[in-house]
């Protein structure tokens, strides 16, 4: 690895950690931080082909109101780092990034809580009328997200691809890193479970068998899913005699 | 004294830093500081002196709701901030009233729209064909999802602005109401078209073999019995025990662990491939 990758690589974990908390772009989702390590790498194909076994495990993770997800960002990053350095298979890829999804969702919680410090601060200025000390604040908190992933990548690429790494990793048995494959299939309804609890909605639950129905028996495509929900939403609220009361009056002056 | 307004550049400016609504999110008062950095364009015009540091103290109170969702809250409390710098009867608590009695619902309609729907989509879409390692995947989950964000974020600030204070009636009849429910129903649709397509689990375990009277020999397993009589099955199963772990407040991380522990001991056994 030379000295530009090793900036470029911190400059990528930077941007995922940062995306990671405000969770605009996206960079810190699978499919992107793996694409974006194996660019800077010189190994993009691998890097997609990871970001997205990952993603299709990770569906569904979010952070909603205070709850945090497991964290994808760290774990993107390291595990196609040491994929791609190291030339493991995805499957170990997949064995090193679930821990360090988790160690991710505690440091983020760290950071979160430490950004109290920031808030304090922030009613200071706002005392004073300071409008660039508040702007500080906000972004000085920031940073801190994105050094919590960029210090572990920067210590995992000095070692990734070492003899010592690659034989720690060789030395995952053939039963682990298969059957953590297997699970990869399934795994992902952890991410949908979330989204249906959030949701909240048991009456509405029809509509989740009906695609689960539809899904099993035809050949539909994910796009033709959307239209086919839209459409389902529409009637469904057209129809709703929730939503129909005031022109059931109407029609009841109407005979009168 | 000439009327104080707005001009474009500052809610383009809000705009901008409505971005980084999240960064400096934290468990006391969560997007609080993100919300005032965004409303600082509006803030700096219309405000000096002692009005300006109360107007800062306002917005950074609690606030929390879904990210690009906030969009049309911040638009609204723009508006009323004009109105009260030009000597409407508008207090603190009217604000913060506004803001904390729409970043709910609001949250209610964002969350299962693009937490729910909009980005499993999307990166289900991407990660398809990335899988088979096509950077198309990437691009095309970035470019969508990106889409829908920046625009619900660039018209929901643009709507909450020039509707003000008026979304209050706008938001009687229901629409809200019907919004939310019509991203759930949505979100669920696709969510069951997801357990069962964009899952994988086989039980290679053979129930029979049987060979028949043309040579031929049809090996049956617990999964093509499972398959005939509904593909996807174990995964549905399997999303309901999870929803029901998640409910009693166990970690999703230690549930993840559980069904890679799952996934190892079933292929040491046989019962998984």
């Amino acid at each position: 690895m030379s000295e530009i990758q090793m900036i470029l690589l911190i400059l990528v974990a930077c941007i995922a950690g940062l995306e990671s908390v405000v969770d605009e772009g996206q960079g810190h989702r699978p499919l992107i931080a793996c694409t974006l390590v194996g660019l800077v790498l010189g190994d993009l194909k691998t890097g997609v082909i990871l970001g997205g076994t990952l993603e299709l495990m990770a569906l569904g993770w979010m952070n909603v109101g205070a709850s945090m997800a497991p964290d994808s960002a760290l774990a993107s990053v390291i595990a196609a780092i040491l994929v791609i350095v190291g030339k493991q298979s995805i499957g170990a890829g997949i064995a090193v990034a679930i821990p360090i999804a988790a160690a991710g969702q505690v440091l983020t919680i760290f950071v979160r809580s430490a950004t109290t410090f920031f808030q304090h601060l922030a009613d200071k200025y706002a005392e004073k009328g300071s409008f660039r000390g508040i702007e500080m604040c906000h972004f000085l908190a920031w940073t801190l997200q994105a050094l919590r992933v960029a210090i572990p990548t920067a210590l995992v690429a000095a070692v990734a691809g070492t003899d010592t790494v690659n034989i720690m990793l060789a030395s995952i048995p053939d039963v682990i890193t298969r059957g953590l494959q297997i699970a990869g299939g399934f795994i992902v309804v952890v991410g949908y479970a979330m989204v249906i609890n959030m949701m909240e909605a048991k009456y509405l639950m029809p509509f989740f068998f009906l695609g689960f129905v539809i899904a099993a028996f035809t050949n539909l495509n994910l796009v033709a899913f959307g239209i086919v929900g839209v459409v389902l939403a529409v009637i469904y609220i057209q129809l709703n005699p929730k939503y129909n009361k005031s022109t059931v009056a109407f029609d009841e002056l109407d005979e009168l | 004294m000439s009327e104080k307004k707005l001009t474009k550049g500052d809610i383009f400016n809000m705009f901008i830093r409505s971005n980084f609504l999240l960064a400096s999110f934290n468990f006391e008062r969560m997007q609080s500081m993100g919300f005032c950095v965004t409303m600082i364009p509006a803030i700096k015009r219309l405000y000096q002196g002692d009005e300006r540091k109360q107007a800062l103290k306002r917005h950074l109170e609690f606030f929390n709701t879904q990210p690009f969702i906030s969009a049309p809250i911040m638009g609204i409390t723009a508006a009323m901030e004009e109105q009260r710098a030009n000597g409407a009867p508008i207090d603190d608590a009217s604000i913060s009233g506004v803001k904390v009695g729409l970043m709910g619902p609001l949250a209610g309609v964002g969350d299962p729209i693009f937490w729910g729907t909009i980005r499993p989509v999307t990166a289900a879409l991407g990660a398809s064909l990335a899988v088979g390692g096509s950077i198309l995947g990437p691009i095309l989950f970035f470019v969508l999802f990106n889409i829908f964000r920046l625009a619900t974020k660039w018209y929901g600030l643009q709507y909450g602005y020039t509707t003000g204070t008026n979304i209050v009636s706008d938001m009687s009849g229901n629409r809200l109401q019907k919004l939310t429910e019509g991203a759930s129903i949505l979100g669920l649709f696709v969510m069951g078209s997801l357990v069962s397509k964009w899952t994988s689990m086989n039980v290679p375990l053979v129930v029979s073999t049987v060979t028949g009277s043309d040579g031929k020999t049809v090996i049956t397993t617990v999964q093509t019995i499972l398959d005939q009589l509904m593909p996807g099955l174990l995964p549905l199963a399997l999303t309901f025990i999870c929803m029901y772990l998640l409910k009693k407040k166990v970690n999703a991380i230690v549930i993840i662990f559980g069904l890679f522990a799952v996934g190892i001991i079933g292929y040491a056994l046989g019962v998984l491939a």
